[in-house]
């Protein structure tokens, strides 16, 4: 489904990314843990098409098409989607208001016909359940005032609606309290299909508890330095970055 | 010498000029009197004139206008007329007609038992010495030189107690002819105690010559009544404006005026509200949207008189091209005026490297316990917001069109009437939705 290859990526000169290569496939879960710095965040970002990030080197396939090639809305169309890591507070612009016209932009872009407010509401409804995110919520301005736990539930409840086909989590964790977490971990299991696959960057092992990875990728310093089973992960959380750093430093020189 | 150059001596020497030539106006002599001293005196501003240091109006009615005489009145506005029915039909209630400054009962729908109306040429005498006593002379030379050349105006009573049931309409049509290309409105609202009134007025353009507009307008809203008092600027690109408008506002009364500034050449707004007793409220809502080299200055004027008063103020821009946009917001609060509460924003965005805003806060407080709170922002789009909607599927324009509304819709949600805002809405809808 996704195939990166050798990809480079920088920040006004700065390179940050420095040769990822990966692999995902349908109904696969691949987690990517690393130390603060080392590049996750950027990865989510080029992948989603942010554009103050220069790609400068590699290659990145989305179901078959040159994902680079797409504008951060047509990489939306073509089913994937980035849950932020710090979703954007947007006065005045209603939750419900801005998720009809996304629904229905991207249904567009597919040659599907427009939901109308009563099918929308629907929509609507059935997903909300699947997060358990208060109505009240979408009745409000999209994210404004809400705590961090409800801007992540909301993140989820977009993917929800937006049924993506690669789901990229950045964060999704930091700053949850646990049962916050347990509620965004159960939303993203249950829409887990054999079709569709997730990417869940983050810096603590905590979350993989309850979303179980197939895959867990350490990124240090732009490049993936170690791809393991689930067990890598509890290693981490074991024994630290350190001796990863230890690793990489040792056969680098 | 620093005096002189504040003035423009060529401008106003060649209005007072062209004043000779006015009919004599026994009703408003006093006044027109003692303009003419002031505009002397003054002089119209050069940009050396620190009140109108970004807004070059004089140079521009220089360059501008073919013929500094007042505009001859015309009547056969069928067509134009027509034009206008959407309007007209959005706002739903009473509409009042004038045709470069002069009031046309005929083409106007009254209801005398709502409110009186009356053409300002047929006023009696105490009526007529009404005019000016607001909006005085000196307050600002524009309204001198207005005084010196309305020759009608519209003169509106809303007797105590009575409630108007829908909005008043006052369409302004304005065209230059060969006698001249300026127009000089002239509007008095006097509204009653207790009584409650929405007051809409927009002023259409005819005809392709350059015309200038330099209106003025004085309210008196008594005890406790409630004035909404909207204002729609959505001219031509050649279009020069002055308007002054000044509003006295007594206990427990409110007043709250809302300019929409779409389209025009060089528009400059004064607008003051005087809060006279204690309990008042002022509110001062805008919003410009600027293309083009579309300049609009807007210099708003509050003064806290008495204690327990409050104004409310929000301003809002988007501009792009190498449009221009000005505010000044000055809050004067006097030593009597304690627990007084006045809160001033003024938000811009500029989509283009060209366009530019001046924006000033400008706070007089002399009594010390006061609530007061002022603030500006000028920047881009929010970039952060737009690739968030971006990322969940939302085109680069219409991402773009969700935010400006968004933005702007905070100035139009203080419109309270239905079927105005709507026209309101559908005219920020057209201009926003992409091709700004």
């Amino acid at each position: 489904m996704l195939s990166i290859k050798n990809l480079h990526a920088s920040i006004e000169g700065t390179p940050i990314l420095k040769g990822i290569s990966l692999e995902i496939k349908p109904g696969e879960v691949h987690a990517i843990m690393g130390p603060n710095g080392s590049g996750k965040s950027t990865l989510a970002s080029v992948l989603a098409g942010r554009e103050e990030y220069e790609v400068t080197e590699g290659e990145v396939s989305f179901k078959g098409k040159d994902l680079l090639e797409l504008s951060p809305e047509d990489r939306a169309r073509e089913g994937v989607f980035l849950a932020f890591q710090y979703p954007v507070e947007i006065p005045g612009v209603s939750s419900t208001n801005f998720l009809r016209t996304a629904v229905n932009q991207v249904r567009e872009y597919r040659g599907q016909e427009p939901l109308d407010a009563v099918k929308f509401l629907t929509l609507m409804k059935e997903k909300m359940k699947l997060v358990e995110i208060d109505q009240k919520l979408l009745s409000r301005a999209l994210n404004e005032g809400f705590s961090g736990g409800e801007k992540k539930k909301n993140e989820i409840f977009q993917m929800a609606v937006l049924e993506p086909s690669l789901s990229i989590l950045d964060e999704t964790d930091s700053g949850l309290d646990i049962d916050a977490l347990k509620v965004v971990a159960n939303g993203v299991n249950q829409l887990k299909t054999k079709e569709n696959a997730t990417i869940v960057v983050t810096h603590y092992q905590r979350l993989l508890d309850y979303i179980v990875p197939d895959f867990v990728h350490v990124l240090y310093n732009g490049r993936i330095v170690k791809s393991g089973a689930k067990e890598l992960a509890l290693e981490l959380e074991e024994k630290g970055y350190d001796w990863i750093k230890e690793e990489v430093s040792g056969t680098a020189v | 010498m620093t005096v002189s150059t504040k003035k423009d001596h060529k401008l106003t020497e060649a209005f007072l000029l062209e004043s000779e030539r006015l009919p004599s106006s026994p009703l408003f002599a006093e006044l027109k009197r003692q303009a003419g001293q002031v505009l002397s005196d003054a002089g119209l501003p050069t940009i050396k004139n620190e009140e109108y240091k970004y807004t070059g109006i004089s140079k521009r009615l220089t360059d501008q206008l073919p013929n500094l005489g007042p505009s001859a009145p015309f009547a056969d506005i069928e067509q134009e007329m027509k034009a206008q029915e959407a309007l007209v039909r959005a706002v739903g209630g009473y509409t009042l007609v004038c045709t470069n400054g002069r009031f046309q009962p005929n083409l106007s729908t009254v209801d005398q038992q709502q409110f009186v109306v009356s053409s300002m040429a047929s006023l009696d005498s105490d009526s007529a010495a009404q005019i000016g006593q607001i909006e005085k002379n000196e307050a600002d030379s524009f309204t001198a030189l207005n005084s010196i050349f309305f020759e009608d105006g519209v003169y509106i009573r809303v007797p105590a107690g009575k409630i108007i049931d829908r909005p008043i309409l006052l369409i302004n049509f304005v065209k230059a002819t060969e006698k001249g290309s300026c127009v000089h409105p002239r509007t008095y609202i006097q509204v009653g105690k207790n009584a409650e009134v929405t007051f809409i007025e927009q002023t259409v353009w005819l005809g392709e010559a350059t015309v200038f507009v330099n209106a003025v307008s004085e309210w008196t809203v008594g005890q406790n009544a409630h004035v909404r008092h909207y204002t729609l600027q959505n001219g031509r690109k050649n279009d020069l404006a002055v308007t002054n408008t000044r509003s006295s506002i007594h206990q427990d009364a409110n007043f709250t005026s809302i300019v929409l500034s779409l389209e025009g050449g060089m528009i400059r707004n004064n607008l003051s509200l005087d809060l006279r007793a204690s309990n008042c409220e002022g509110n001062m809502y805008g919003l410009y949207l600027l293309n083009g080299k579309t300049h609009v200055d807007n210099h708003t004027n509050v003064d806290h008189m008495q204690a327990h008063a409050e104004s409310n103020e929000l301003y809002k821009g988007i501009l792009t091209d190498h449009s221009r946009g000005v505010f000044n917001g000055k809050i004067f609060v006097r030593q009597d005026a304690q627990k007084t509460n006045a809160f001033q924003q003024n938000n811009n965005i500029l989509l283009s490297e060209d366009a530019t805003v001046n924006t000033k806060p400008q706070l007089e407080i002399w009594a010390d316990d006061v609530k007061c709170s002022h603030g500006c922002t000028t920047g881009q789009l929010d970039e952060e917001a737009l690739f968030y909607l971006r990322a969940r599927g939302i085109a680069k324009d219409a991402a773009k069109a969700l935010l400006l509304h968004a933005f702007a819709g905070e100035v139009l949600d203080q419109i309270k009437e239905d079927g105005f805002k709507e026209y309101c809405e559908t005219l920020v809808h057209a201009r926003l939705g992409g091709n700004y």
